[in-house]
């Protein structure tokens, strides 16, 4: 066993209101510069839908990720693109059509307009040409199911569906679409870091976060094609790639992410997660439909004085162990299990997960006239999208696992209904719980930590040791008194 | 794992200090946002080198109970991209003045010395005139000199009062919450001068006409964290995620806690996601579906089986147990007026006994007269308005029937019409007679009509429906079918649950209801049906439950000390307050566009009249709305013809001016707004997209009002059908001479306008902020100094009032008196005004000013001193104190308080407290409001109790050394303390809902009865059928009177075209944000089903032309799945400044946005006025915009979109 730390985090989709919040506060913060324009460190993808860039889920397209050949886990990118990796050319990148041409708009023109015949407008210019143009996609084109039969019917989840069920979609009775908003994973497995042939990226080992050094950085871009969930950037403007880099400066501030402290939707849950690094390349192996325990299985119980005494004999900090026995991230992820990775058949162990969405009651339609009148509350049995899809997110197919979810997220609510109205059958109440493996104290748990918890429970963010950290390249105080805070340019003696 | 590079050695991470820096920054502080979202989020705004950098939310709202969820974050996608203005090319940097304009303005002040002759010179050069009102709106812009800008404003108002009137100015600006201080700072300004303001909140179509009709209150809300509370939500034209953003956490977090979620939405919205039930409701028909739900809510928890907790919540806080007149119409008998108490015996002789009503006690046997109607309200013994259950006359305790069922004189059949179909239906209803002094009467209860309107047979005889899936007789499950596309099993269940669950938490159920119902022509309809459900399972004013309604951030909570600082009534007193929707109805000639009523008229009486306009004119002339200007002469004028005939004494004056209008000698403007000399002459905007997202049929005020090019084709219908009103042959254009726009960023309207002057931004400034949504008071703060030339509203119109005292020494050198009309007032005597409706220009009885018509009032002013008065807190709010609700609140000492603890302003006229700092503004506006000072608070609670003879002070006991000051709100947001003039209670960390005062202390509401309201018997409700909740479909495409002209051209498909509260902006607000139009589609799209769009053969993001009479739109198309067929969805109020396309059919002119389709259409029945909730409230009465009712022709583009 070898314990480390890494900074996890759980998005309850069932609270996500799609507002892109996140996204804006991400982008105020880090990529209004030039060459940064496209780049949606945090973005919202409205589900069904081909997400951004447009369709990066499918691998058969970008060949992001790993594949386990026989007992070997490679790089699928190296599987594909031959023996060697051809530097120079890398056919696995978007392009431009498959994120979008950003632009601007000249907007001076509103108030410079000479007097003419008819009302100024701002026309749309491209920030890469510089030229007039027209605006044919966008970061977030297909939002609300907009443009919905080019966009959400080619979602390529809907594979796991029949013919039937995806023409149902669209209709009445079935229409339904929710947010899936998406971040770096700061894998425990990533694979942008093994396909970086400059060794730029790093995950740094006291919290995990997954960074692309900018001074490292040549520019390959074979992270961009590595990684599956496409969340690494080449910045056009640099020449070097740029990620999510989860706030660290406001993290080491004891600050929740921008994103996280922005979501007005209070889905946003961040803490330590303990994991054996010994047994990372084990779990990335195991069979396709045991992903996400073999996953759950590193991650380590923090209370268990077995993990402690390791912990620190890795060099984990008390005040770190601490702060992971206050994690809201392992109590829905290990503890209650309701929270799963995203696409784990990526295998690369995404430490980000997400409590997936109750949705509304499928309908029925007849003559016309809909009805919808066959459950109180959200079903499993009446769910307008089908447990197999879901299970193509955030199971690797495992529809099990994703149905046990819904059994306690939907036990949960009944069993408040119970407590609060009182119009539910005791005994029925008891058999759903039964039927979902959840006692009371659970989900008195899970409804405080899901409804009612604050900002400090909602985000458990460690104690970072910065002047232990800056210690180490320079005396603390050397660094608070001198010109080590915030000078960006020295001034050099003489002429 | 060998490659994951756990890098030891420290220096090479030194690099990470390239993100460190970018986070770095040298200041935080707390601002908002000044714009209509209702949000009211704290923001901090976080500045780099004197640069605002961006934004995030702030967190440290004070907490609730613990067992709520917290307001933490507060802020949604828009807010959070705001400060991208502050810097952006759209950023109003100096003033601006139209070129043609200044050139003119040049040329006038070469050959005249004085501004005001300059500027008279200017205007009255008809060429000159013209040409700059056709520039308007085409570029062109040149900057200006402050100085420039604000003489040839102040000269125009000068030149306007002089030769026209004051009321011939009009300023515009909404939703005072938002930035309270700088809101008015203009109505400051414009009250001083003596020019109207016209409201908002009805013209926006935001306001709900149901509310005051039911419960005597504009609205009166939960905050969102009471949703929580909430066992059963039902979501109906309110998309929460989208435009409640920071609020919708309340509503998933309380699906946790066991509620359920249920979205009436046409389309799969956002909120539909949230929901466990997605009932797609045809668009404007939710009315249909309520009448249903209540039809098996009255039937299964009223009649089959009684629940005691509604039938008591009914008998005690609702009208249910009052006795209504039967009149007899033939065979038969229709539902009239409420039996009056002084027309029996016992209570002939008691005071205000028209207003006074009559329940059967249960005890007694007999008629009986209980408290807190509001004849007890204005009665001369105090202490007797409230909801005890007791006589009036000897104090007895009466137990009133709710109905006669079991104690009756017989049935007979009553009649009632289904407006839907127009058929009739005679029912069976338990009556008694009762002897009065106009003979037997026939009487019975509310309920007892209720239950016959409702189709709730209970072994009466009649048309009543034999079962729920009787689909011919109204207002079945199986009926509404027809309107809603909803199953009736559906309905049942829905019924079911929702009585259900409010009878077993005593009424923890909520609708939160918004524009997607609100915005229709019959929207009070829809709310009332939906209001029925809620009081029949006793919902209203407890906590989680109650209709949340949600449209417009238009609580602005210490109402009290703002409003006289707003009105100005520190110093002047009665303020010219203006309805909005008949303002622009009339003044943009919208009116010229229609003929007969969009509703079903009356076959005879007062309101059979075959245009609206007819009525609007008997609205004002009754005293009913305001109008201005009020007649076809100058005001100041009047009084000094009045002088000359020898009446000097204000008394005096206004007897003459009765006198003239008796003889027709002077005419009300309203009976011929188009005769030049009525027109509205200069407008001030400021805080506002008036011309645009405010404007419905903005086209028309683009032709009428500017003079400019638009897109309409309408044609004048109304000739003919109008009758009271002048028809001139010709409608005239460019009415106004000067249109001034104060603002941040180059918007729709700034850029129609012809001087802009630039505006301190929302971090830029000091103000306050509230909202409906959450119960926190908090600021608007100076992140930075106002940039480049801006300066913050308040100083602008303090500017502009020096400006206009200096030019006043050679045009209005000594006070001079100016005569005021305003309509009668609710929440003041003038409710007991007209007990029945009489038309002293017929005849019909006496023009008594204050009774029979408008008040008239002289009132002095001093333009020299304009800006003195401007800059202090005058002396008659010491005198008056203050006053919101008809709650007075004295303040003589705490004025003399305040003077002893803030600056002083010393002018000729004293020594006062000052003004002069939007800072100053903000600490008055906090001292004197009893939300703000808990002492304040107190003192209000004891007038309440000196009315009521309720013990209610102690609300405010514990909260009356509580007081809140500019500075503390910077440090924290506050929490508003409980108040006498709300009905909530927010003690102790409890969620504000609204009536819990009501229901907990018995405090009458201020309506007829003083209980909540199903039956409106006001003349014009009867004659309109709408005594009752009932329901009206939305107008058709034939009575909506869109498409006369226009024409199909190719594959076309016409479409209701709706235009809800959309994602991407805040109205026209960060519409045209490049973030904003980056995250959508960078433009403002047209969203179409997929099926619609095969049909015309267009592809998602192809261009189309959306027309109809009113104005064309060109943009491009979004195909999707979620929206029904027929309906399009083009969200509310894109800038036109964004890259539309112009359009082919009206010659290429530019494209518009959503209100280049609507038309203005006014409801005559919400124009009812002097008779108890029915009279006007500024913002909170009167006939309410809509523009859901809309339909266009849509086609796709033909060739390429010209830009």
């Amino acid at each position: 066993m070898h314990v480390r730390c890494q900074v996890s985090m759980v998005f309850h989709l069932d609270k996500c209101i799609g507002c892109h919040t996140c996204s804006l506060a991400c982008k105020n913060l880090w990529t209004g510069r030039p060459g940064t324009e496209y780049m949606w460190w945090n973005n919202v993808e409205t589900k069904p839908g081909t997400g951004y860039p447009t369709l990066y889920e499918d691998q058969e397209e970008y060949d992001g990720g790993w594949e386990l050949h026989g007992n070997d886990l490679r790089l699928k990118l190296n599987t594909r693109s031959g023996e060697l990796l051809n530097l120079a050319f890398n056919p696995k990148l978007p392009s431009l059509d498959d994120y979008y041409e950003p632009w601007t708009y000249k907007y001076s023109d509103v108030i410079d307009a000479p007097q003419g015949s008819d009302q100024p407008v701002f026309a749309p210019v491209s920030l890469v040409t510089g030229q007039e143009m027209q605006i044919e996609a966008g970061p977030n084109w297909d939002d609300d199911l907009g443009g919905s039969s080019v966009y959400a019917a080619n979602d390529p989840n809907l594979q796991a569906l029949t013919d039937a069920e995806r023409q149902q979609m669209f209709e009445t009775q079935r229409l339904v679409f929710f947010y899936l908003p998406r971040i770096c994973n700061h894998c425990l497995n990533p694979s942008c870091v093994a396909a970086c042939p400059a060794g730029a990226i790093y995950k740094r080992g006291e919290d995990g976060i997954v960074l692309v050094s900018q001074e490292k950085c040549m520019g390959w871009r074979m992270c961009v094609s590595g990684c599956p969930y496409k969340k690494v950037y080449y910045n056009w403007a640099s020449g070097k790639s740029e990620k999510c880099i989860l706030c660290y400066p406001r993290l080491e501030t004891q600050q929740a992410p921008a994103c996280m402290h922005s979501c007005p939707g209070r889905i946003r849950y961040l803490g330590i997660l303990l994991y054996d690094a010994d047994r990372i390349e084990q779990a990335a192996k195991s069979p396709q439909e045991e992903l996400v325990e073999a996953q759950r299985e590193i991650i380590l119980d923090p209370f268990d004085p077995a993990v402690i005494a390791q912990a620190r004999e890795d060099g984990v900090e008390d005040k770190m162990i601490e702060s992971a026995q206050k994690s809201p991230v392992y109590k829905f992820v290990k503890q209650w299990k309701i929270a799963l990775p995203l696409h784990p058949e990526f295998r690369t162990l995404p430490m980000l997960f997400y409590v997936p969405p109750l949705l509304p009651v499928a309908g029925s339609m007849h003559d016309e006239i809909y009805d919808n009148t066959c459950d109180f509350f959200s079903s499993i049995e009446n769910a307008r999208l089908p447990m197999r899809y879901m299970a193509s997110l955030f199971s690797a197919g495992n529809v099990d696992l994703v149905t046990g979810v819904y059994r306690k997220l939907i036990a949960t609510r009944l069993y408040k209904r119970a407590e609060t109205v009182g119009d539910v059958e005791s005994g029925k109440v008891a058999d759903v719980l039964a039927a979902a493996c959840i006692t009371p104290e659970e989900i008195e748990a899970m409804y405080q930590l899901t409804a009612i918890a604050g900002f400090d429970e909602r985000f458990v963010i460690p104690p970072f040791s910065r002047e232990a950290a800056i210690g180490l390249v320079q005396i603390t105080q050397v660094r608070q008194e001198g010109g080590g805070m915030g000078f960006l340019r020295e001034p050099h003696r003489g002429l | 794992m060998t490659w994951i590079r756990d890098l030891i050695d420290p220096q090479a991470r030194s690099w990470e200090d390239f993100y460190r820096n970018r986070w770095q920054h040298d200041a935080v502080v707390r601002s908002t946002h000044g714009v209509n979202c209702t949000g009211g989020c704290s923001w901090m705004v976080y500045v780099k080198n004197g640069i605002v950098t961006w934004e995030m939310q702030a967190i440290d709202y004070p907490k609730l109970k613990s067992d709520l969820p917290l307001y933490e974050p507060r802020g949604c996608p828009r807010g959070i991209v705001y400060s991208w203005y502050i810097y952006s090319p759209l950023r109003i940097k100096y003033p601006y003045i139209r070129g043609v304009l200044l050139d003119a303005w040049y040329h006038a002040r070469a050959t005249h010395a004085d501004p005001v002759a300059a500027w008279a010179s200017l205007v009255d050069n008809e060429e000159l005139r013209t040409q700059y009102q056709t520039a308007r709106g085409k570029g062109g812009f040149r900057r200006a000199s402050w100085d420039d800008a604000l003489e040839i404003v102040a000269a125009s108002l000068l030149h306007t009062a002089k030769k026209y009137g004051p009321d011939r100015v009009v300023g515009f600006s909404p939703i005072p919450a938002m930035s309270m201080i700088s809101y008015a700072a203009g109505s400051r300004f414009l009250q001083l001068f003596g020019a109207p303001l016209l409201s908002f909140y009805d013209l926006y179509a935001d306001f709900p006409p149901a509310s005051p009709e039911t419960w005597g209150e504009k609205t009166d809300v939960a905050e969102s964290a009471d949703w929580f509370n909430s066992k059963y939500i039902v979501v109906a034209g309110s998309n929460l995620n989208m435009t409640r953003t920071p609020d919708a956490h309340f509503a998933v977090e309380a699906r946790h806690h066991g509620a359920k979620l249920v979205a009436l939405s046409p389309d799969f919205s956002e909120v539909s996601r949230l929901a466990d039930w997605w009932v797609p409701v045809h668009a404007g028909m939710d009315g249909a579906f309520w009448m249903a739900v209540n039809h098996v809510i009255l039937t299964e928890f009223h009649v089959q089986r009684t629940v005691p907790y509604f039938n008591e919540y009914l008998r005690r806080y609702s009208d249910c147990p009052f006795l209504i007149a039967l009149e007899k119409r033939g065979d038969s008998y229709v539902a009239g007026r409420f039996l009056r108490a002084n027309r029996i015996e016992r209570y002939r002789n008691v005071q205000n006994g028209d207003w006074k009503f009559l329940v059967v006690d249960r005890i007694s046997g007999e008629s009986r007269m209980p408290r807190g109607s509001i004849g007890y309200r204005w009665q001369q013994q105090k202490g007797q308005w409230n909801l005890e259950p007791k006589d009036g006359l000897d104090g007895s305790d009466i137990d009133p029937l709710l109905t006669l069922l079991d104690q009756n004189d017989g049935e007979v059949q009553v009649r009632f019409t289904d407006p839907a179909s127009g058929r009739t239906f005679q029912r069976g209803v338990p009556i008694k007679r009762i002897t009065t002094s106009d003979g037997e009467v026939t009487v019975t209860t509310v309920y007892d009509l209720l239950m016959a309107q409702f189709g709730v047979s209970r072994g009466l005889s009649g048309e009543y429906p034999l079962d729920y899936s009787d689909a011919t007789i109204p207002y079945t499950p199986a009926w509404q079918e027809q309107y809603t596309g909803v199953g009736r099993d559906t309905v049942l269940q829905f019924a079911r649950e929702f009585a259900g669950t409010a009878e077993k938490t005593r009424g923890r159920c909520t609708v939160i209801i918004g524009s997607g119902l609100n915005h229709w022509y019959h929207s009070n309809l829809h709310y009332r049906t939906a209001i029925t459900a809620l009081i029949v399972c006793g919902c209203v004013g407890v906590n989680g439950g109650g209709l949340n309604h949600y449209t417009g951030q238009e609580k602005l909570v210490p109402a009290a000390s703002w409003s006289a600082l707003a009105m100005a009534s520190d110093w002047v007193s009665p303020p010219r307050l203006q309805n909005g929707p008949s303002y622009h109805y009339v003044h943009s000639d919208q009116w010229r566009y229609e003929k007969g009523l969009h509703d079903a008229p009356p076959d005879g009486g007062v309101f059979a009249k075959s245009h609206v306009m007819d009525l609007q004119s008997d609205a004002v002339r009754m005293g009913w709305l305001p109008f201005y200007p009020q007649f076809d002469a100058n005001p100041l004028e009047l009084v000094h013809r009045a002088e000359s005939d020898g009446a000097n004494s204000s008394q005096q004056i206004v007897d003459w001016v009765v006198d003239q209008l008796r003889r027709r000698k002077l005419r009300f403007a309203m009976e011929d707004p188009d005769a030049p000399g009525n027109w509205p002459r200069v407008w001030i905007i400021w805080r506002a997209n008036a011309i645009l997202s405010s404007a419905k049929g903005h086209e028309f005020f683009l032709k009428h009002y500017l003079g400019t090019q638009d897109t309409a084709i309408a044609e004048d219908l109304a000739q003919g059908s109008v009758r009271d009103v002048v028809w001139h042959e010709q409608a005239p254009n460019g009415k106004m001479d000067l249109v001034v726009d104060l603002n941040f960023r180059m918007d729709t309207s700034a850029l129609y306008s012809d001087v802009v002057l630039p505006a301190a931004s929302w971090y830029e400034k000091d103000d306050l902020n509230t909202t409906d949504l959450h119960s926190y008071i908090h600021p608007l703060g100076a992140a930075v100094p106002p940039c480049w030339e801006s300066k913050p509203d308040w100083d602008i119109f303090k500017a502009l009032a020096h400006k206009v005292s200096e030019l006043s020494a050679a045009h209005f050198p000594a006070p001079f008196r100016d005569l005021v009309a305003t309509p009668l007032l609710h929440d003041t005597p003038d409710e007991l005004a007209q007990p029945e409706v009489k038309r002293w220009y017929e005849g019909e009885c006496d023009p008594v000013p204050g009774k029979t018509m408008p008040h008239l009032s002289v009132v002095e002013r001093d333009y020299t001193k304009l800006f003195h008065r401007f800059c202090s807190l005058g002396p008659r709010i010491k005198e008056e104190g203050v006053e919101d609700r008809g709650i007075h609140i004295p303040i003589g000492d705490l004025y003399d308080q305040f003077a002893a603890m803030v600056p002083s302003y010393e002018f000729p006229d004293g020594k006062f407290p000052s003004l002069v700092d939007p800072v100053h503004a903000a600490n008055m506006v906090l001292f004197f409001a009893p939300e703000t000072n808990g002492e304040v608070a107190y003192r209000g609670f004891q007038a309440r109790e000196h009315e009521t003879g309720l013990r209610l002070a102690d609300l405010a006991e514990g909260n009356r050394s509580t007081r809140y000051d500019f500075l503390a709100l910077t440090r924290q947001p506050r929490r508003i303390l409980t108040s006498p003039c709300w009905s909530g209670i927010t003690n102790d960390g409890r969620a504000y809902s609204g009536f819990c005062q009501n229901i907990e202390r018995l405090v009458p509401w201020r309506t007829l009865t003083g209980r909540q309201h199903f039956y409106l018997d006001h003349e014009a409700y009867l004659a309109f059928g709408e005594s009752l909740p009932t329901f009206k479909p939305s107008i058709s495409l034939d009575a909506s009177l869109n498409l006369i002209k226009s024409v199909p051209e190719g594959n076309t498909l016409v479409m209701n075209c709706l235009t809800p509260h959309g994602k991407w902006h805040i109205h026209s607000t960060y519409s045209d944000d490049l973030r904003m139009l980056t995250l959508s589609r960078g433009i403002e799209p047209f969203w179409m089903n997929d099926r619609d769009a095969e049909q015309l053969d267009v592809r998602d993001n192809e261009w189309i032309e959306a027309y109809n009479d009113n104005g064309v739109i060109v943009t491009r198309a979004v195909i999707s799945a979620r929206i029904p067929r027929g309906v399009a969805l083009f969200y509310h109020a894109p800038e036109r400044t964004m890259p539309f396309a112009k359009s082919p059919l009206r010659a290429n002119r530019r494209g518009g946005g959503t209100n280049s389709v609507t038309r203005l259409r006014l409801k005559p029945v919400l124009m009812a006025g002097g008779y108890a909730q029915f009279s006007y409230r500024f913002n909170d009465y009167g006939p309410a915009a809509s523009d859901r009712d809309t339909y266009v022709i849509v086609r796709k583009l033909p060739g390429k979109p010209l830009i």
